[in-house]
């Protein structure tokens, strides 16, 4: 037996394909829009690998640094390398801001770190580690940035010694990676007009400034300048040490908050992401159904246009099951075009969305059958129409 | 095929119940034999289209009995099981316009039935190609029906029709937008071809051109039959 369907497409080939491009690009979307949610957990994960932590100790009942603002002082990292199963332990700040690059700026995590320490950058693409104390940078190829150019964080230039990859934020920001101190100070110090009103202020109060207690408002001032805070502390565990009973010990005798690797990959999947997830799921699902209502019209219309033929083909005899296949067929035929545009369309263009958009071929087959599931419902009304059509109707009665 | 094409007796049909119950078919009766053409006329409302539906199976009549070669189809109120396997296998149909299925060429317009009866694609192609042959459009075996004249696609559909070898092929209006020499041409075909294949031939028409070819013509009026003589050879 031919195929009925088959021998339809090719007939009317050319708006099967246009008809097909039109869904494909649909489906292109919904494909992107999943992997635009694969990528945000995937850059969650590549915040987390490329940070070289087996703990991150933060503030007590935070749940930072990334999903919610953590202050511990910069020296903690001392007490924490004092630890048994602690193998290396560094301080690093994270702040999200606008990087000046001439006269335009750029949207970064500013990342402070110690070099040499957990938080570096795990490897570099072109240029070299930063190896003075202050004013260089690492940035992500994200940025913008090349090797050679200043940059401007608040009222410091910063030269890029080097270019890494992949090295974003949770939210897709790409990093900039600057030593530990100036970072600080780019996070916590005052402008100098704030620091002379603060000052003004303290040597006007009297329990501040007592005659009777030299060198204390100075004392006072210079605490008041300089910023000791960091938003973390990396922990390295020893090699055969186990995190989670390290993360323990920390919590329970550091009063800090420790998280292991797995309990912060919950934290910025489950949490952190879970509403863009949601919105997106919102998408997808929104998507489906225009892709559903969209192949049902189409069927539908392209089953009203073929009456007669129908009509002619049930009166010769032709079994329901045959006139059913051959529209179940084409709405297959019709998904299929679609997906492998959309599947084309999505790999053209992801690399050109500012965030990471991770395609996963397991997505992929996902969508396949998921399309083809509902190429098949959206045939069922056709189908319907289909079977209802009166034989004698190819008789002129 | 020997005996009769097709035979019914008594026919009957009934729409609605009770009060609203219209009698369609009150009492037809006829019978055409192999190789035999013969005309069927009826002015609208005379139940022509009711027993056009009847002899298709496309609809059963309310009684009376029906037999199309050598197969009882209708016996007051009994029905074969299968009506679409009999509109298959055992009637040929012949359109007005010829309805071709535009998006199959010529040869499996025709093959289709063979096919959809369960013939190897190459059986009913061949035999597709054969009939095509007789109808002097073997040529045109490959193309589209689009790409034919309305004359070819009316011998296609003639083909068509008879793929399946069937007791009996009803032809409604098949001459209606054919002009006289191309109308007559149709139905030295239809007689040929019912000679040929040994089918009877059921010509529905109001074609003034083509009544005086019928050797016999049913006429239709009220829901019942009467016989007539034609003036024809056919």
């Amino acid at each position: 037996m031919i195929s009925l369907a088959g021998r339809d497409i090719l007939h009317s080939w050319s708006r099967f394909v246009l008809t097909g491009v039109g869904l494909g690009l649909l489906i292109g979307v919904t494909l992107t829009m999943a992997g635009v949610y694969r990528g945000m957990v995937d850059d969650a994960r590549a915040l987390l690998n490329n940070s070289g932590a087996d703990i991150w100790v933060v503030q007590q009942d935070t749940q930072g640094p990334y999903a919610e603002s953590s202050s511990i002082h910069d020296d903690v990292y001392r007490t924490l390398r004092a630890l048994p199963g602690v193998s290396r332990a560094a301080s690093v700040t994270y702040l999200t801001m606008q990087v000046r690059r001439g006269d335009t700026d750029v949207r970064a995590m500013v990342v402070g770190f110690e070099p040499g320490q957990p938080g570096e950058p795990g490897y570099l693409v072109a240029g070299r580690q930063i190896t003075r104390s202050h004013y260089e940078a690492v940035a992500d190829v994200k940025t913008g940035f090349r090797l050679g150019d200043t940059l401007r964080i608040r009222r410091h230039d910063y030269r890029v010694v080097g270019l890494t990859r992949r090295m974003v934020s949770s939210g897709g920001d790409p990093m900039v990676f600057i030593p530990l101190k100036d970072a600080q100070e780019a996070q916590f110090l005052k402008d100098n007009d704030a620091i002379l009103g603060e000052r003004a202020r303290t040597a006007a109060n009297p329990a501040l400034n007592r005659p009777g207690v030299p060198g204390l408002l100075e004392a006072l001032q210079a605490s008041q300048t300089a910023n000791r805070s960091v938003n973390a502390v990396l922990v390295q565990v020893a090699p055969g040490g186990e995190p989670e009973r390290v993360a323990r010990e920390i919590r329970r005798w550091k009063h800090l908050q420790a998280y292991t690797r797995p309990q912060m990959e919950e934290i910025l999947v489950s949490k952190l992401i879970a509403t863009s997830a949601r919105q997106i799921g919102m998408f997808l699902v929104i998507l489906a159904i225009v892709s559903a209502a969209i192949v049902a019209f189409i069927i539908y219309t392209m089953t009203l246009g073929k009456i007669r033929e129908i009509a002619v083909l049930k009166l010769i005899g032709t079994r329901n099951r045959t006139i059913a296949g051959m529209i179940l067929q084409q709405a297959l035929g019709l998904g299929l075009i679609g997906f492998m545009v959309g599947k084309t369309a999505a790999t053209v263009w992801a690399p050109f969305f500012p965030k990471y958009v991770l395609l996963e071929p397991g997505d992929a087959a996902r969508g396949l059958l998921v399309v083809m599931v509902i190429c098949a419902l959206a045939s069922t009304l056709a189908i319907r129409v289909a079977l209802r059509v009166d034989p004698a109707t190819a008789m002129g009665a | 095929m020997e005996g009769f094409g097709i035979h019914i007796e008594g026919l009957r049909k009934r729409y609605g119940e009770g009060s609203a119950a219209v009698d369609a078919l009150k009492d037809v009766n006829m019978t055409v034999a192999p190789g035999e053409v013969v005309g069927l006329i009826g002015p609208s409302g005379s139940g022509k289209s009711t027993l056009l539906k009847c002899l298709g199976a496309v609809i059963e009549p309310t009684a009376g009995r029906m037999t199309l070669g050598d197969e009882l189809i209708f016996d007051d109120g009994w029905k074969i099981p299968d009506l679409r396997a009999v509109r298959r296998d055992r009637i040929g149909f012949i359109f007005q316009a010829p309805y071709l299925i535009p998006f199959l060429d010529v040869i499996d317009n025709v093959a289709l039935l063979p096919m959809l009866a369960g013939q190897p694609n190459d059986v009913a192609r061949r035999r597709a190609r054969d009939l095509l042959e007789v109808l002097d459009v073997g040529h045109r075996a490959g193309a589209r029906p689009s790409q034919l004249s309305g004359g070819e696609q009316q011998r296609v559909a003639i083909a068509r029709a008879l793929a399946n070898q069937p007791p009996v092929i009803l032809a409604d209006e098949p001459t209606a937008p054919l002009d006289s020499e191309r109308a007559l041409g149709v139905v030295r075909i239809l007689n040929e071809m019912a000679g040929q294949f040994r089918t009877a031939i059921i010509v529905v028409t109001h074609d003034e051109k083509i009544i005086p070819t019928f050797k016999r013509i049913y006429h239709i009026r009220d829901g019942q039959t009467f016989e007539e003589k034609g003036l024809g050879a056919g």
